[in-house]
């Protein structure tokens, strides 16, 4: 087996998800290389959700029952977890949502509601870049549209980064909102954080980090990225799904309008108008995923029994490997950066000219499990003249051994349709 | 091996030798995509009176996508618009069948080459690929009939 310095004991790891045993396709062992879509799930989050339904069960800060008081420390605690994952400075600025894009959506309702300083209208800017997943274009692109806005955007170098030659003139004195992932979910991509936000705080316009693929993979500390927002989801890092984080800056999250109304988001409602919870409360209108946050609460205990740093050194070497060994494909080309330098576990590529799907049936045909098409992120097709790419993505559990697995099984393909 | 059910050896002909690719002049044109996996089809149809006189088609996508706009050129060029919707009909409840329907001699007779993607039925995910340039020349064909529909009126 392919020893390589920095790996976790996956032998171990693996044992905590249940999944990961299964044969599909009659007798093939799941070699599940589809992390960036959705993680699997330890068996210390499914156990937390059942106990939390077999066990606690209520409506949270409404009753005086004991169990209403049980479920509403499960999910403030799950909170407080959150806030630690992140170094966020205070727990009340964690606002829980049902995921990512909604997180992303809440921003820029919040913005296109706003009073001054904050609001986005037709004489402002908002500013993206090329290679965001869709979930963080469209909420600005409807907000564009609404409020006459004008949406600009980063463009993307040939080796799959941001172009940031003309930063200073994307980024200008009228821009309200600049909005960019961290690591891209279809190039792998690492953003250079600091370089962007120094032009965005120089301009005095917010800053929206979408961590989705990030959270799940290496440390992620919001003091230090200096964000105004940052947005990720619980079920890429070993969570439930529908269970998503918005965490923003105190002042902000007060200053801000909410979204969605409803209940617990309310301090008092008469007939004619209503005053407002404070945040994070003020934002999480309605019953929230109550036991969803207590399974994300689980994730990020077992994430952090583990370690991020840990998982980041795991993957980096799992990164380093599998470029090396996907060079050796005859026809393949990787789409993104072609090292492991500021790069993330997520792999795309083409083959030759055989389609992305008919790859991905292939592969699944062998028991790897991959994601074909344009990963939500179909601009980044566009940039780059693909109609879509094969996607391999790994995580803590991903072994050597696995990344063999897809070398031998893209051989497969090609013999198949060569 | 189940994925020789999907790909039979006809419709990886096709996709190496598609039949009747690339723009050729029509009375419409329609543009359709499929959103999960980025396969793309631009199609026209041009009718001489009720008869088609050719189905003309650009794209991208995978060979399921690809060999299937081949077999529709080849089956539906030259039929009557009345026999041409039997066959689309007919491939439809095909491919919506979920692998339950065994293609007997009748249903072959009907749709030749396109019974080939009778395995296909058996994965959700392929289906919208096989079923892609089908609904474009439905949605082409209308459009060309309302256009000569309109046409007739005008005149």
């Amino acid at each position: 087996m392919t020893q390589l310095p920095g790996l976790l004991d996956t032998e171990a790891i693996r044992k905590d998800f249940p999944v990961l045993d299964r044969l599909v396709h009659d007798d093939r062992k799941l070699v599940y290389l589809d992390n960036a879509a959705t993680s699997q799930k330890p068996r210390q989050v499914l156990d937390a959700l059942s106990e939390y339904y077999e066990r606690y069960n209520a409506n949270v800060h409404r009753g005086v029952h004991v169990l209403a008081e049980e479920a509403t420390a499960l999910y403030e605690g799950a909170r407080d977890k959150v806030a630690a994952f992140i170094n966020a400075p205070s727990r009340d600025e964690v606002i829980f949502t049902k995921n990512a894009s909604e997180s992303l959506n809440l921003v820029a309702n919040m913005l296109g509601w706003a009073d001054e300083p904050y609001r986005v209208d037709h004489e402002t800017e908002i500013v993206i870049t090329e290679m965001e997943h869709h979930s963080n274009i469209v909420p600005w692109q409807l907000l564009a549209q609404r409020t006459g806005a004008k949406l600009k955007w980063f463009g993307l170098t040939d080796d799959g980064r941001l172009d940031l030659s003309r930063i200073d003139e994307i980024i200008t004195e009228k821009t309200k909102i600049v909005s960019f992932v961290l690591v891209s979910n279809i190039l792998g991509t690492v953003n250079p954080v600091e370089a962007i936000v120094r032009r965005a705080q120089e301009v005095g316009a917010l800053v929206c980090v979408d961590a989705s693929q990030a959270a799940p993979h290496m440390p992620l500390d919001v003091q230090a990225l200096q964000a105004d927002f940052v947005a990720f989801t619980g079920h890429k890092m070993c969570g439930p799904t529908g269970i998503g984080v918005l965490w923003g800056r105190q002042e902000l999250l007060e200053d801000l309008p909410p979204f969605l109304g409803g209940g617990e988001m309310i301090e008092t409602v008469s007939m004619h108008s209503s005053t407002y919870a404070p945040a994070p409360h003020k934002f999480e209108a309605g019953t929230p995923p109550i036991a969803q946050a207590v399974g994300l609460g689980a994730a990020i205990d077992y994430l952090g029994s583990i370690g991020m740093d840990r998982i980041l050194a795991h993957e980096h070497a799992l990164t380093e490997y599998a470029v090396k060994r996907l060079a050796e494909v005859p026809d393949l080309r990787i789409i993104g950066p072609t090292t492991a330098e500021d790069r993330g576990a997520a792999i795309s590529f083409t083959l030759g000219d055989i389609h992305p799907h008919d790859v991905g049936q292939v592969l699944d045909e062998q028991g790897i499990a991959v994601r074909v098409g344009h990963h939500c992120a179909r601009p980044v097709c566009l940039r780059y003249g693909i109609p879509a790419t094969t996607r391999a993505s790994f995580y803590l559990y991903s072994t050597p051994a696995e990344i063999d697995a897809l070398v031998e099984g893209l051989e497969h393909v090609r013999n198949f349709f060569g | 091996m189940k994925l020789d059910s999907m790909y039979q050896e006809v419709i990886l002909d096709h996709y190496k030798n598609p039949h009747g690719r690339g723009l050729r002049d029509g009375d419409a044109e329609v543009h359709h995509v499929n959103p999960t996996c980025g396969d793309e089809i631009t199609l026209r149809v041009k009718y001489d009176g009720t008869t088609i006189s050719d189905v003309s088609y650009e794209g991208q996508g995978c060979s399921i996508s690809q060999a299937s706009a081949s077999v529709l050129n080849e089956l539906l060029v030259g039929k009557e618009l009345a026999e041409a919707q039997k066959i689309q009909e007919t491939f439809l409840e095909l491919m919506q069948s979920k692998g339950k329907i065994e293609p007997d001699d009748a249903m072959e007779d009907v749709l030749e080459d396109a019974v080939a993607f009778a395995g296909v039925s058996k994965y959700p995910a392929r289906v919208k690929c096989a079923l892609l340039s089908w609904m474009a020349w439905k949605d082409a064909t209308a459009q060309a009939l309302d256009g000569a529909d309109a046409e007739r009126k005008t005149a």
